[in-house]
């Protein structure tokens, strides 16, 4: 297939208020290629969710698209009326969600669940449609399948029920699938596994994945590459390795320096000073110039675009280059 | 399973106790127990008769566990004001107040339901506006003068349907029963209706409230994000989980209904259990106050067992099942 | 993070204003909505009004319907003014005994909002502290109440408001006017109480194992201050949406029982007294005894309504 999956071109989400309409994603854009897996990493409330949320039209109201595009294999996705648009979730772009408890349906066993999606979707008879269900569930790790088509969500534990979902989200075949935190709300012992079930599933169905996380450990022992968000931008996007290790942008910097390691000084953590902007107090320019220790008078009026660096792109007017002090 | 229904039955027979206390207390110590047992025409033999016989001078149990002997046998006295003994006069009116109960019940549910998920569905549009407007008329509305307004339109003005009474009623072996005939169900109408009312809207604003909160829920979010159409979402997904609660309060509306026709069968003259009890309270005639607070008390515990039982059915995390899978995740 | 609206806005939105409490109640979203909200405004309009009313009706009533010397025969019946044989003296027509119906509409009115009010705020007050003691103290008592509100909540406020009524009038069979109304009030009162105290309750659990409450019993600080600055400023928005759906829930219910003659003492007619006489001449077609303390009941049980419904909305957060 020629030419990248997903491309989002500078995406703007609003949410209007009674003081004026505050944005909470401001000209995003980034490619998925086919097969690859992109990580979208950053602080609560950078707008990582709602960049999923967006793709796939599923924005509470009132939050709105504002601005921009999103295109699929080449075709606009984001302006589709209501029912083309459903046709394209679960069939081309699934979606994993943090609480695996609470997106299964309590009162549907989730052979109901499997099937309905599938139904849906393919033109399966009930019989093919349970033959794929249980086929879906081994693929997704679970033993003895059949006998879980029977049974009810609460039945389940926390990991066998992201598998379930894993296995929904699946369903349809979708080229890409958008995992917003989809191991946040399991035990650490389970987090790995799952994210090693995402990665080797998605792997044998050649589907890409958009992987949303504030956790790095996860980043980067799944991802190709990786964007960094802050308030509504992305900051800095490339490859896993060149990201972590060789950062551009002092945002990303201070990231990295902050998450602590086994073989590191016992020393105190590396904190960024401040916090995220409120929405309706974006700074102008850069919107990291004030916690930023490199910040100069251009960073506060004009606003940096992203801007190869090196092996990354970076949003910065004084990105850190390696080999060169400061 | 069985630990919980015997745990629930446990409960239901303390609460019928206590209820039996206030009874009690009524029966014996508000008034004279003596003409409560034997009306007030008895002679002063007979009296002081009875006063040794029901053993007033004995300790306070003994005297709650005739009471409760007798209760539990059906005899709860003598009307004061009508002579007669309480359980004959509650055995006459009960069929009366029951049928119209159902008839309102099944009114409020048919009506309720659907308006209620029209009024989630389409919550935007003006019309579903318009009936959750009229919905808090009818919450605030007083029983007695929907009653009175449809009196006056569909009796006095139209002169469609009658405005009290019963009509042709047929005996069933102890059951007097006004469904089988035209005239019956001409007569229930429109106290059904109005004894239905308050129910309906309630029923209404509380369906579209659950439906609401179910389509904000994850597992619809899910739903959508999976593709699957809106009528799957709305109806398979989120009316089925919106209905759960919604189980449980049609289950005690049935006994709201019971108790609130105290007013819609005194507007229409209705010979049921409730213008039983309001004659009772206006005369004041305790023993049939006290039988009624006993019925009501039974009614009510009964009815919270059924739905309780029917919530274990329904609700798939209620009930006890096999080999639980967890461990290997 | 699920994809939802992110907290930030909520957040982002509410930077209030310094300065003191009226005026950050007046910049706030509440007021806000309050006067944006057509329904609002109209409802606290036709309520305020019947307020006003019924608190001046000595002095507004044109006549007073409880003078017994003043009541003229010759003068019963009349339609209202605008009809033929109607009286400009009269406004909206006169009774069976000749009273005025608008001065006993008005006096009406106040009666079913005295009694209305009084046994709210009666219940409000029991009710918010046996649920701020019940939360606090735990328990046995705590248990104990949990039982008894949940017998109680199940039967429905009329029948326990005609029970109580039918007990008082055995107890005490020749009772003078404010006996009666006690009893009434009582009986109102005893049936509401139970919602406020499980509100409470639950809200005083929740504060009750925060660490600031243990740090501040560490210090030793009185429990009963310690209720009083952090638990009630919590509970009191969902206090106040029930209190107002109360009020119309409790003036419908004392029309009901009046209507029924247990209400009140038929010397001292509220709306529902009034609506029962006038119903004994709706088929000889003198509608105006009925029509018109049935609209004042319902304007007043209807506005009441709206603003408790609107109230909730509005304090819930979840709709905002």
């Amino acid at each position: 297939m020629t030419g990248p999956l997903l491309e989002v071109r500078e995406l703007r989400v609003d949410f209007p208020t009674r003081h004026g309409a505050l944005r909470a994603l401001d000209g995003v854009s980034f490619d998925i290629a086919a097969g690859e897996i992109l990580g979208i990493v950053g602080e609560s409330g950078a707008g990582k969710s709602l960049t999923g949320a967006a793709i796939i039209g599923l924005l509470e109201p009132p939050g709105r698209v504002s601005g921009g595009q999103v295109l699929l294999e080449g075709q606009r996705i984001d302006d589709l009326p209501r029912e083309a648009m459903r046709l394209v979730r679960g069939r081309r772009i699934g979606a994993i969600f943090q609480d695996p408890l609470t997106s299964l349906n309590p009162l549907h066993t989730i052979g109901h669940q499997l099937v309905e999606t599938l139904r849906t979707h393919l033109p399966l008879d009930a019989a093919r449609a349970r033959e794929r269900a249980v086929e879906l569930l081994r693929q997704a790790g679970l033993p003895a399948p059949e006998a879980r088509l029977a049974q009810y969500p609460h039945e389940f534990s926390g990991g066998m029920r992201q598998r379930v979902v894993i296995a929904l989200a699946l369903a349809a075949e979708p080229r890409l699938i958008i995992a917003d935190e989809p191991t946040t709300a399991l035990d650490v012992a389970v987090q790995a596994q799952i994210i090693r079930l995402l990665r080797g599933v998605t792997q044998a169905h050649g589907a890409s994945v958009m992987l949303i996380t504030h956790d790095m450990g996860v980043i980067a022992e799944t991802c190709d590459r990786v964007a960094v968000m802050y308030a509504g931008r992305i900051v800095e996007i490339g490859p896993v390795d060149e990201v972590i290790h060789r950062p551009a942008h002092p945002y990303t910097a201070g990231l990295m320096a902050a998450v602590p390691t086994l073989d590191g000084e016992l020393a105190r953590l590396a904190q960024i000073a401040g916090a995220l902007p409120d929405l309706d107090a974006i700074p102008p320019g850069c919107a990291f110039h004030p916690r930023c220790p490199k910040a100069s008078p251009r960073c506060t009026e004009e606003r940096p675009e992203l801007a190869l660096v090196q092996r990354t792109r970076a949003a910065c007017w004084w990105p850190i280059v390696e080999g060169m002090p400061g | 399973m069985l630990p919980f229904i015997l745990r629930r039955l446990a409960q239901a027979v303390l609460v019928m106790l206590v209820v039996g206390m206030g009874a009690f207390w009524l029966f014996q110590y508000v008034g004279d127990p003596v003409s409560n047992l034997v009306g007030q025409d008895a002679t002063a033999a007979q009296r002081a008769q009875l006063h040794a016989e029901l053993g007033l001078d004995k300790p306070v149990p003994v005297q709650f566990a005739r009471f409760v002997g007798h209760a539990l046998a059906g005899d709860f006295g003598i009307s004061l004001r009508q002579g007669r003994e309480v359980s004959a006069l509650i055995a006459e009116r009960l069929p009366a107040t029951l049928e119209l109960a159902v008839v309102a019940a099944f009114i409020s549910v048919a009506a309720g339901v659907p308006l209620g998920v029209y009024a989630a569905l389409r919550r935007r549009r003006w019309d579903a506006k318009a009936v959750m407007a009229v919905s808090l008329l009818g919450v605030s509305l007083p029983t007695f003068l929907v009653g009175i307004v449809l009196i006056e339109v569909f009796s006095v003005l139209l002169g469609w349907l009658p405005s009290f009474g019963r009509g042709a009623t047929v005996q069933m072996g102890g059951w007097s029963t006004g469904l089988l005939t035209v005239d019956g169900w001409r007569h229930v109408l429109l106290p059904a209706v109005t004894l239905a009312i308050y129910q309906l809207a309630l029923l209404m604003r509380l369906v579209r409230a659950e439906m609401l909160e179910a389509l904000r829920s994850d597992y619809v979010k899910f739903a959508r994000a999976r593709g699957l159409p809106d009528r799957v979402v709305h109806f398979g997904h989120a009316l089925r989980n919106a209905l759960m609660p919604v189980l449980t309060i049609s289950g005690l509306q049935l006994g709201s209904l019971i108790a609130f026709s105290v007013i819609t069968e005194t507007v229409f003259a209705w010979p049921g259990m409730g213008s039983l009890f309001i004659q009772a309270v206006q005369f004041p005639d305790v023993p049939v106050m006290a039988a009624y607070l006993c019925f009501i008390a039974l009614v009510f515990v009964v009815i919270n067992l059924v739905v309780d039982l029917l919530y274990a059915i329904v609700d798939p995390r209620l009930r006890p099942h096999g080999a639980r899978t967890r461990g290997a995740p | 993070m699920t994809l939802r609206a992110p907290s930030t806005p909520e957040r982002a939105a509410a930077s209030p204003p310094r300065g003191p409490r009226w005026k950050r109640w007046w910049a706030s979203d509440l007021r806000h909505e309050f006067v944006r909200s057509p329904t609002a405004l109209i409802a606290a309009a036709i309520a305020l009004l019947c307020v006003i009313g019924a608190l001046l009706a000595p002095w507004l009533a044109p006549h007073d319907p409880s003078d017994l010397a003043h009541l003229d025969l010759a003068d019963s019946h009349l339609p209202p003014a605008w009809m033929a044989d109607g009286r400009a003296t009269y406004p909206l027509g006169t009774d069976d005994q000749g009273r005025d119906m608008l001065s006993a509409l008005l006096h009406g009115l106040r009666i079913s909002l005295m009694v209305g009010l009084s046994s709210v705020a009666l219940s409000v007050a029991i009710g918010v502290t046996t649920g701020l003691v019940a939360g606090f103290a735990g328990g046995v008592v705590d248990a104990a109440l949990m039982r008894l509100s949940d017998v109680m909540l199940s039967f429905p406020p009329i029948l326990i408001a005609l029970l109580i009524d039918g007990v008082g009038r055995t107890i005490f069979p020749h009772a003078r006017d404010l006996l009666a109304f006690g009893v009434l009030v009582l009986a109102l009162t005893l049936t509401e109480w139970v919602r406020y105290a499980r509100t409470v309750r639950g809200s005083t659990l929740v504060e009750r194992h925060k660490d600031y409450v243990q740090a501040a019993r560490l210090v030793g600080m009185r429990p009963w201050r310690l209720l009083r600055r952090h638990v009630l400023p919590n509970v009191l928005g969902p206090v106040l949406v029930l209190a107002t759906i109360q009020v119309g829930q409790a003036i419908v219910t004392e029309a009901t029982l009046s209507f029924l003659g247990i209400g009140v003492p038929p010397t001292t007619p509220s709306l529902g007294t009034l609506i029962r006489i006038g119903n004994d001449f709706l088929y000889a077609g003198e509608w105006w005894i009925t029509v018109f303390p049935a609209a004042a009941l319902v304007l007043v049980a209807l506005s009441v309504n709206l603003l408790g419904d609107w109230l909730r909305d509005a304090l819930n957060p979840r709709l905002r």
